[in-house]
């Protein structure tokens, strides 16, 4: 069947057009504009051609930050992934607990980034928090404001905790779409739980669990306030990762120049890891139906 | 291979049970025979499900006993009780081939390799899938997916049964009948007892040697094909079995004669004395005759042409009463009463079959 050909029908994508234009591409183009020139302030631009692409492509600085950014998505990743799973696996199927688990499940997904990041700051603290006050009365030398391990435990924790629910609830609805008779079947076949974890669960739960890893990559690639409300980047730059290290340079130097070539770079590398993810997840699909 | 006895067997879904409505399964007595073909026959919801689900371990009752030869299973784990059984839509695991899929009951029961590629060569032989053994079972049809959990079901062959959950409900028409053509070959060579679930009494009637017939959480009748046929033990029975099912009429019993609401009398083969409560004769349209002025006055509503016969759908009084009539016999506007062979009626008080009194007395199970 031929298709009507109808060309007054781009004039109601022109709507969108002028939104997407104005919330995202005018000012990405605003950010280019900023790496290739140089300023002063007062609008006035020097061409700086691709120098700031390579100050920041050889900038130590922005090494250390990206390797602390990718050891953090790792952890985290390694962590709350398996977690999640276990979480979902032992969360009760139904009855009124079940609706109890999945509300205390959603309540840490419910507190702005901020507040989060304003409550581990406090509970963490030696003096006052519920946490360093009762690890430093058990004898145990916990400061996350001077001690880098210290502090990476105590951003590692508080993400764990506030974004496992979200791979534990994802886990959760896969695990709950699997029907009844895979589980009979499967005792019917005398399989052990480990079997039925890996030839049944897991297989059902796939689809979630590859976006559950697709977004807390995103998210912990990007994360920006919690850790700068708890150690501000600190001690040292232990803690500095890239989104930190950005608004330092934008903000704190007014280093525009390299902060906008360093944006651009960092937009890339995120769209091409979610490239990469996106690519290899329908390819196993497509593998798997052959 | 073992007897399987159910003693004083019931289950309810409630965990407080009040009355005899609660349960899913009123109490019975029942025993399959080591080695026998049965079908399980009832229409949605009469607790066909729940009484395999018992006996297979995958529930426990609420009350009464499972028996395995001599061994009391109640409390046995589904594992332990070594049975198979094949549920009404697909289940295979996905993520695995064809074959590891047939192989995987027998490898977690820990057989040796030169064993299993035997067995699961043969099976698929059997079902027809030699040749994508090694193909992932995700994206296969869904009745290629059914014929894997056939196998798996049938994989085994020191089961103690092979319960089957209405297993061709997602199969083609004729890939149903060899299926179950296999099924009864199956059967035959290896002896395992089979109970078969199904609401279709054509797959029942073909499949088993004997038809266990459910209604309402009870077994109403066992029986061969011709038994249920002939002598069904409830109304249910004569309703659920044949196409179309047994008419009834309400009638009042005295002896070897019916009387029916207008006052007709009909004679019986038997005498089956003074039954009380709600009686019906029961007769078999294949066993009623048009004919032109003898019998039980009736009006033809329609007339339907299925091929083989005819089959002409009247009223009596109100009651419904199909006729069939064999293809051939012209049907003329003289034909306005029914008759019936007496010896072909069945006498029930309260949906339950009298038995006549004398000579065949209890020849209904």
């Amino acid at each position: 069947m031929d298709k009507t050909q109808n060309n007054k029908a781009w004039f109601l994508v022109l709507p969108v057009l002028v939104i997407v234009a104005f919330s995202a591409v005018i000012p990405l183009m605003t950010v280019v504009n900023y790496s290739v020139n140089d300023t002063f302030g007062n609008n006035e631009f020097f061409w700086a051609g691709l120098d700031w692409f390579d100050e920041m492509i050889h900038s130590e600085r922005l090494h250390g930050a990206l390797g602390r950014q990718v050891m953090f998505s790792a952890i985290i990743l390694a962590i709350e992934i398996p977690l999640g799973i276990y979480v979902a696996l032992n969360m009760p199927k139904k009855g009124i607990w079940a609706s109890f688990c999945l509300v205390l499940m959603a309540l840490p997904l419910l507190i702005p980034f901020n507040v989060v990041g304003t409550i581990w700051q406090i509970f963490g603290r030696v003096d006052i928090g519920l946490l360093g006050h009762t690890l430093a009365a058990l004898g145990i030398d916990y400061n996350y404001t001077n001690d880098p391990l210290d502090a990476w435990l105590t951003i590692i924790a508080m993400d764990v905790w506030h974004w496992t629910s979200l791979v534990a609830l994802l886990c959760y609805a896969g695990l709950q779409s699997i029907p009844q008779a895979y589980y009979q079947a499967a005792k019917i076949d005398q399989a052990s739980r480990w079997a039925v974890f890996r030839y049944i669960e897991l297989p059902k739960m796939k689809g979630v669990l590859l976006i559950a890893v697709l977004l807390r990559f995103m998210d912990s690639f990007m994360i920006y306030t919690e850790p700068f409300v708890v150690t501000g980047g600190g001690p040292g730059n232990s803690t500095t990762f890239l989104s930190i290290d950005l608004v330092k340079m934008a903000v704190g130097q007014f280093d525009l120049g390299p902060a906008a070539a360093f944006s651009i770079m960092y937009f890339l590398v995120i769209l091409l890891v979610s490239w990469v993810f996106y690519t290899v997840m329908t390819n196993l699909d497509r593998e798997e139906s052959r | 291979m073992a007897q399987i006895t159910l003693k004083n067997l019931a289950h309810s879904y409630f965990p407080n049970p009040q009355s005899e409505k609660d349960y899913a399964l009123k109490e019975m007595d029942h025993i399959w025979q080591d080695g026998g073909a049965y079908a399980l026959l009832g229409s949605s919801g009469c607790g066909k499900t729940t009484l395999l689900n018992i006996i297979s371990g995958l529930l426990r009752p609420s009350h009464g006993r499972v028996l395995f030869g001599d061994r009391d299973v109640t409390e046995a784990e589904t594992a332990e009780r070594n049975i198979a059984q094949v549920f009404q839509f697909p289940v295979v695991y996905d993520t695995m081939t064809v074959r590891d899929n047939l192989a995987f009951p027998l490898r977690n029961r820990g057989m040796d390799a030169s064993y299993i590629k035997g067995r699961v060569d043969q099976i698929a032989r059997m079902i027809g899938m030699e040749e994508i053994l090694s193909r992932k079972a995700q994206g296969l049809t869904a009745d290629a997916k059914q014929k894997i959990s056939l196998g798996r079901g049938m994989v085994r062959e020191d089961v103690n049964a092979i319960l089957f959950d209405e297993p061709l409900t997602v199969i083609d028409p004729h890939m149903k009948w060899e299926l179950r053509t296999q099924l009864k070959q199956l059967h035959r060579e290896f002896g395992h007892t089979m109970i078969y679930v199904t609401h279709d009494q054509t797959e029942a009637l073909t499949f088993a040697d004997r038809v266990v017939v459910m209604y309402d959480g009870r077994v109403v009748q066992m029986g061969t094909p011709e038994e249920l046929f002939e002598t069904p033990a409830h109304t249910f029975v004569g309703y659920f079995i044949g196409s179309p099912g047994m008419n009834f009429l309400d009638a009042q019993i005295a002896g070897n004669r019916a009387v029916l609401p207008d006052g007709t009398s009909v004679e019986l083969g038997q005498s089956y004395g003074a039954p009380t409560g709600r009686t019906q004769i029961g007769i078999r349209p294949e066993h009623v005759v048009l004919t032109a002025g003898t019998g039980v006055p009736v009006t033809i509503r329609r007339v339907e042409d299925v091929g083989r016969h005819r089959l002409v759908r009247a009223d009596a009084m109100g009651q419904p009463v199909n006729v069939v009539v064999p293809e051939g016999m012209p049907l003329e506007a003289n034909l306005t009463h029914v008759s019936f062979a007496p010896q072909k009626i069945n006498v029930y008080a309260d949906d339950w079959r009298v038995a006549p009194q004398g000579a065949s007395l209890g020849r209904a199970a």
